[in-house]
């Protein structure tokens, strides 16, 4: 069985409050502190997105179990205006924090899975997973 | 046993050592483990979290106030691994861009690959060296029954891979105009629609197209904008300037051409070149015409063919090895 967590997203502080909820479910999960921290940022730039993109959605955090493997699930849910071209929006450099290696190519790389269903006008939700190694 | 799994104890080592004593070669040692440590892939969040963790392990007494500086440094160094991790995904897809462009410009030299023709009589010697992966000059050598040699030599303006693009087009409609190839003029004439039409207006093409009638020894030529090349007359030992008006392709569809004609004596060479040979820049400024002649002057003994080799490694040395655009010379030398 899956517990769930979740914060609402609507300012800048509600960020801070991710991260935290974030960090604590990894730690208890028993996540090493580089994978915490990755996490941790991880939640911080999707969250970061759902406030500056779509005003305000959820992030939640899930612990997750499969076959005695613990994980940790991220879902950042908004009903903002989508991402158009998806494509681009993941690929290397286009993030306008371009050569920072942020943003949602980033993220995708500092988790094992990750997922992104939008659609323009509707919304986006974001999944990432990771595993204990 | 891989890197990772022996990271922990070597940097241990280096770190004990380092703290016994300060040497210099402990610090080579940490110098070349970080070599190895990118080279597989360690980010640098990791290797500081290797470093609080090792430093609890030696100091269990460690106060409590580094601990948390060294939790505060991860965060920091986490932006960095996300960068390194982006700059190690944008190199493998240069890598990957590298080597289309490369299919590319295989399939590029196919497609434009043409056969400089043997004749009793006339020396010819070509040679074309893209400034990068691509070439955005061409040139195109045709025999005919009739005695007949057309020479084409275009450039367009612009190098790289729409150059390149472009050039292919134009060795596809000129291919597709055989009944012309005899009326430089006319044939030019037609480029040029073909050219207006299908190119984007932001392109230019120059052209200059020849054609030798190898019974009469009679060149007949017309030029669209291009580069000007040398007559060298074998008896007075001099070169001159070939001088063709005309319009550069695209520009304006119904821009005509006029077609000139010249009696080629033994001993007298046809000079056609793009402008990445005139426009060499070298620290001193452009090479000046004249030094380009002097080349060819001090080569006149040589086959066609080596000329253009040598006057290419001239120019390219010249140059401090950096072509800054397309480079085509072409020589026609008739025998004495
Ligand atoms: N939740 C979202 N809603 C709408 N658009 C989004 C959302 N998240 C990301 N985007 C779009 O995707 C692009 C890329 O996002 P990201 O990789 O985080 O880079 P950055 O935010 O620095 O531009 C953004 O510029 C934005 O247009
Ligand atoms: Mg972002």
């Amino acid at each position: 069985m899956d517990i769930q967590s979740c914060v609402n997203i609507q300012t800048e502080w509600d960020i801070v409050a991710a991260r935290q909820l974030g960090r604590n479910v990894a730690k208890e999960l028993g996540f090493g502190v580089v994978d915490q921290a990755r996490i941790t940022t991880a939640i911080s730039e999707l969250a970061r997105n759902i406030f500056i993109y779509a005003h305000k959605g959820r992030v939640c955090i899930e612990k997750m179990n499969d076959k005695g493997h613990a994980g940790l699930r991220i879902i950042a849910v908004d009903s903002g205006p989508g991402i158009n071209d998806i494509r681009l929006a993941m690929e290397d450099g286009y993030s306008t924090s371009g050569g920072l290696g942020a943003g949602l190519p980033g993220v995708k790389r500092l988790m094992d899975e990750f997922q992104i269903v939008s659609s323009q006008g509707k919304g986006t939700e974001i999944t990432a997973v990771k595993w204990i190694r | 046993m891989p890197f990772r799994e022996a990271m922990e104890a070597k940097y241990r080592d280096i770190l004990a050592k380092y703290i016994e004593e300060q040497k210099e070669s402990t610090l080579y040692l940490a110098q070349k483990f970080s070599r190895k440590s990118i080279e597989n892939q360690v980010t640098p969040e990791e290797i500081i979290s290797l470093h609080k963790m090792i430093l609890q392990e030696m100091y269990p007494e460690m106060p409590t106030y580094v601990t948390h500086s060294f939790d505060l440094l991860l965060e920091i160094m986490l932006g960095y691994g996300f960068a390194y991790r982006e700059h190690q995904s944008l190199r493998h897809q240069q890598k990957e861009l590298r080597s289309e462009i490369e299919i590319a410009a295989n399939v590029q030299h196919t497609l434009l690959d043409t056969k400089i023709p043997v004749v009793d009589g006339l020396d010819i010697g070509a040679i074309s060296v893209p400034a990068r992966l691509m070439n955005g000059d061409y040139y195109n050598f045709v025999q005919d029954e009739n005695q007949c040699i057309s020479i084409a030599i275009a450039d367009v303006i612009g190098k790289g891979i729409p150059a390149a693009l472009c050039m292919s087009m134009i060795k596809y409609a000129m291919d597709s105009l055989p009944g012309y190839r005899n009326e430089p003029s006319v044939l030019l004439e037609n480029l040029n629609h073909v050219v207006e039409q299908n190119v984007d207006p932001s392109m230019f093409v120059t052209m200059f197209y020849g054609i030798y009638n190898h019974e009469h020894h009679l060149f007949s030529y017309a030029s669209a904008g291009h580069e000007p090349g040398f007559f060298y007359d074998g008896k007075k030992k001099g070169f001159t300037e070939i001088t063709a008006r005309g319009l550069m392709l695209g520009i304006d569809k119904k821009t005509k051409y006029t077609q000139y004609e010249k009696k080629i004596e033994p001993g007298d060479m046809i000079i056609l070149l793009s402008d990445g040979v005139t426009e060499c820049r070298t620290s001193e400024g452009f090479v000046e015409k004249d030094t380009l002649l002097t080349y060819i002057d001090k080569y006149l003994h040589l086959s066609a063919q080596e000329i253009v080799n040598r006057i290419y490694k001239d120019l390219e040395q010249l140059q401090n090895f950096q072509l800054r655009d397309d480079f085509t010379l072409i020589i026609l030398k008739r025998s004495v």
